[in-house]
């Protein structure tokens, strides 16, 4: 089976990366699509992935791994079956952030940055979501969650099985 | 409160987001008008607004436009800027969640003017929804014949492609952006060359911010002089306010961009909340320099913020009570920078990361008597001598926070060495 040690697109993913790149004056435009597709196929950009990505653009692994690691979306490791971000940056400070933070570390038992045990959530702390009107916030997955308490942030991680 | 609603005039209806109701509501009749006109007159029409970029460096939107090369056969790209970043602001989301179709109308519109037949939306990675949005309006302008081949019978072809990004603040600076959308990582380029002139992959390309371009079809439709008439003299139009925290009502708010920093706070979204007293704000977004509670009595212009010392940015109000550390805040926004840095001008990277440790150990009661001149001089040299205007917008807050609050910052510092 394909995964991040073994990566392989079937052949349907293959002709949407065909497609995204048709889309660029220079195929290489696809580039970060075709990696974010990599990443929810394979679950996490390993150096395989991003040797696998690099056979698909005619570019140097060098080049795919400077390009994965500049950006924050992209898991160079396993994550969880769930990602929580927690925003920290102003106007999340000034509403309570750290209040939030500190009961998702309590509530999960790991430190930002770590997965659970059981593999089911990674906390990480982000930079500004551009949900200030809702702080303090949180990205789950890909849904913005706001106007956080502790209740609240009780309630949508029950929601993360 | 009244006045004349352009940006958020539909945001209250139901599927606001759907061409249906777009056409309902007057949408894509601009776009006739325009593809009837002359190119240049397009650009003309836009020069006369006065509309300025509401992305955060305020350049006159027109004037750009004339930046590509006359004559010129080479592609033209449009890629509209949904790279929504700066800390504090958050109206480009609206805008893209409930008025997708006004974006889509001006960018044909633009892209008209500019003789582009290709246009691209950059949104960032964490806009899921958004993209979600976008992605479905513009399958539907094809659908509808206002995208694609001969739109509307014009023989005007135009395709838009969207992007998404993938978490990186240095992609909101136009060439950070076209970098990044040229698959590369998010380095800003050395300018000139400016990029009407050879921006994505090398061709002449226009960026603009999406409420600017989402402007477009009320000016064409309306006129430049309507669009001029609503502000000031060097500045046209209404535009987003995105304001947060202490305030008893947060959310996006509409007004001219002449409205006063302090009718904003009180009048639009309902003073401090919990009764408490202002104590600071920062007028737009993050790298914006801070101002004190009395000097709030200031228009929300490019130019009036200028003359107060700060600057309009992407116009994201943070409202501080009194409850407030400056020293906290200082160092929560030192983290960002740092954090940010894109790390290509030896300057910024070292200065960001740096002065962030110096902030940190200040607030952790570990403070040397000498950080704050170190942070004012380490800022000030480095500012101006970078390829982008990231280290800039950083030294806005350095200086500012520290300049207008020094007292609470060596107040903390005598209080945690005990004297």
């Amino acid at each position: 089976m394909s995964d991040a040690r073994n990566p392989e697109f079937t052949s349907e993913q293959l002709g949407e990366v065909r497609r995204l790149q048709s889309l660029y004056p220079d195929k290489r435009g696809a580039l970060l699509p075709v990696l974010h597709l990599a990443q929810d196929t394979f679950g996490y950009v390993s150096l395989e992935v991003e040797e696998y990505v690099g056979g698909l653009f005619d570019l140097a692994p060098t080049h795919v791994h400077e390009v994965v690691t500049f950006y924050t979306m992209f898991f160079q490791r396993p994550k969880g079956r769930h990602v929580v971000s927690v925003c920290h940056n102003l106007t999340c400070h000034l509403l309570g952030a750290k209040t939030i933070i500190d009961h998702l570390k309590e509530r999960l038992g790991i430190d930002v940055g770590e997965t659970t045990a059981d593999g089911r959530i990674t906390l990480q702390t982000v930079e500004c979501l551009c949900a200030c009107e809702q702080a303090p916030m949180l990205q789950a997955d890909d849904r913005y969650e706001g106007l956080l308490t502790p209740d609240k942030v009780d309630r949508i991680l029950e929601g993360l099985r | 409160m009244t006045g004349e609603k352009i940006f958020t005039r539909n945001f209250h209806l139901t599927d606001s987001h759907t061409l249906r109701v777009y056409r309902e509501t007057g949408g894509y009749t601009a776009l006739g008008k325009a593809l009837a006109m002359e190119p240049a007159a397009i650009t003309e029409e836009v020069k006369k607004s006065n509309l300025r970029g509401l992305g955060g460096a305020a350049f006159p939107t027109g004037v750009k436009w004339g930046f590509i090369p006359k004559g010129s056969t080479a592609p033209k790209y449009l890629v509209i800027n949904a790279d929504e970043g700066e800390p504090g602001t958050f109206k480009d989301r609206y805008l893209l969640e409930r008025d997708p179709h006004a974006l889509i109308e001006g960018m044909v519109i633009a892209a008209r003017a500019i003789d582009s037949r290709l246009g691209f939306v950059y949104i960032r990675g964490e806009y899921v929804q958004p993209w979600r949005v976008v992605s479905a309006a513009v399958k539907e302008a094809y659908a509808a014949g206002l995208l694609g081949k001969n739109i509307q019978g014009s023989g005007f072809d135009f395709d838009v492609v969207i992007h998404r990004g993938a978490g990186a603040y240095i992609c909101g600076e136009e060439t950070g952006l076209l970098s990044s959308l040229e698959g590369k990582k998010g380095w800003p380029k050395i300018k000139p060359p400016f990029p009407a002139v050879k921006g994505a992959f090398g061709h002449p390309t226009i960026v603009n911010n999406v409420e600017t371009i989402a402007a477009v079809p009320h000016i064409i439709n309306r006129g430049a002089e309507w669009f001029a008439g609503l502000g000031t003299k060097t500045q046209g139009g209404t535009r987003l306010y995105s304001v947060s925290g202490h305030v008893a009502r947060p959310g996006v708010v509409e007004a001219p961009v002449s409205v006063t920093l302090r009718s904003l706070i009180y009048d639009h979204c309902g003073g401090i909340r919990g009764g408490r007293r202002l104590k600071a704000v920062v007028p737009g977004g993050s790298s914006a320099p801070i101002l004190t509670a009395d000097e709030i009595d200031v228009t929300m212009d490019a130019d009036g913020l200028k003359g107060a010392g700060s600057m309009i940015g992407s116009a994201g109000v943070i409202v501080f009570d009194e409850t407030v550390s400056i020293p906290e805040a200082l160092m929560v926004v030192a983290r960002f920078y740092a954090h940010e840095s894109c790390g290509q001008c030896t300057p910024c990277r070292e200065s960001t990361g740096w002065i962030y440790k110096m902030a940190h150990r200040i607030v952790d009661g570990k403070g040397r008597k000498e950080d704050l001149d170190t942070i004012l001089d380490v800022a000030k040299r480095g500012a101006g001598t970078t390829i982008c205007a990231f280290y800039d917008g950083a030294v806005g807050p350095y200086v500012s926070y520290i300049e207008k609050f020094r007292e609470e910052f060596e107040a903390l510092m005598r209080s945690a060495s005990g004297a």
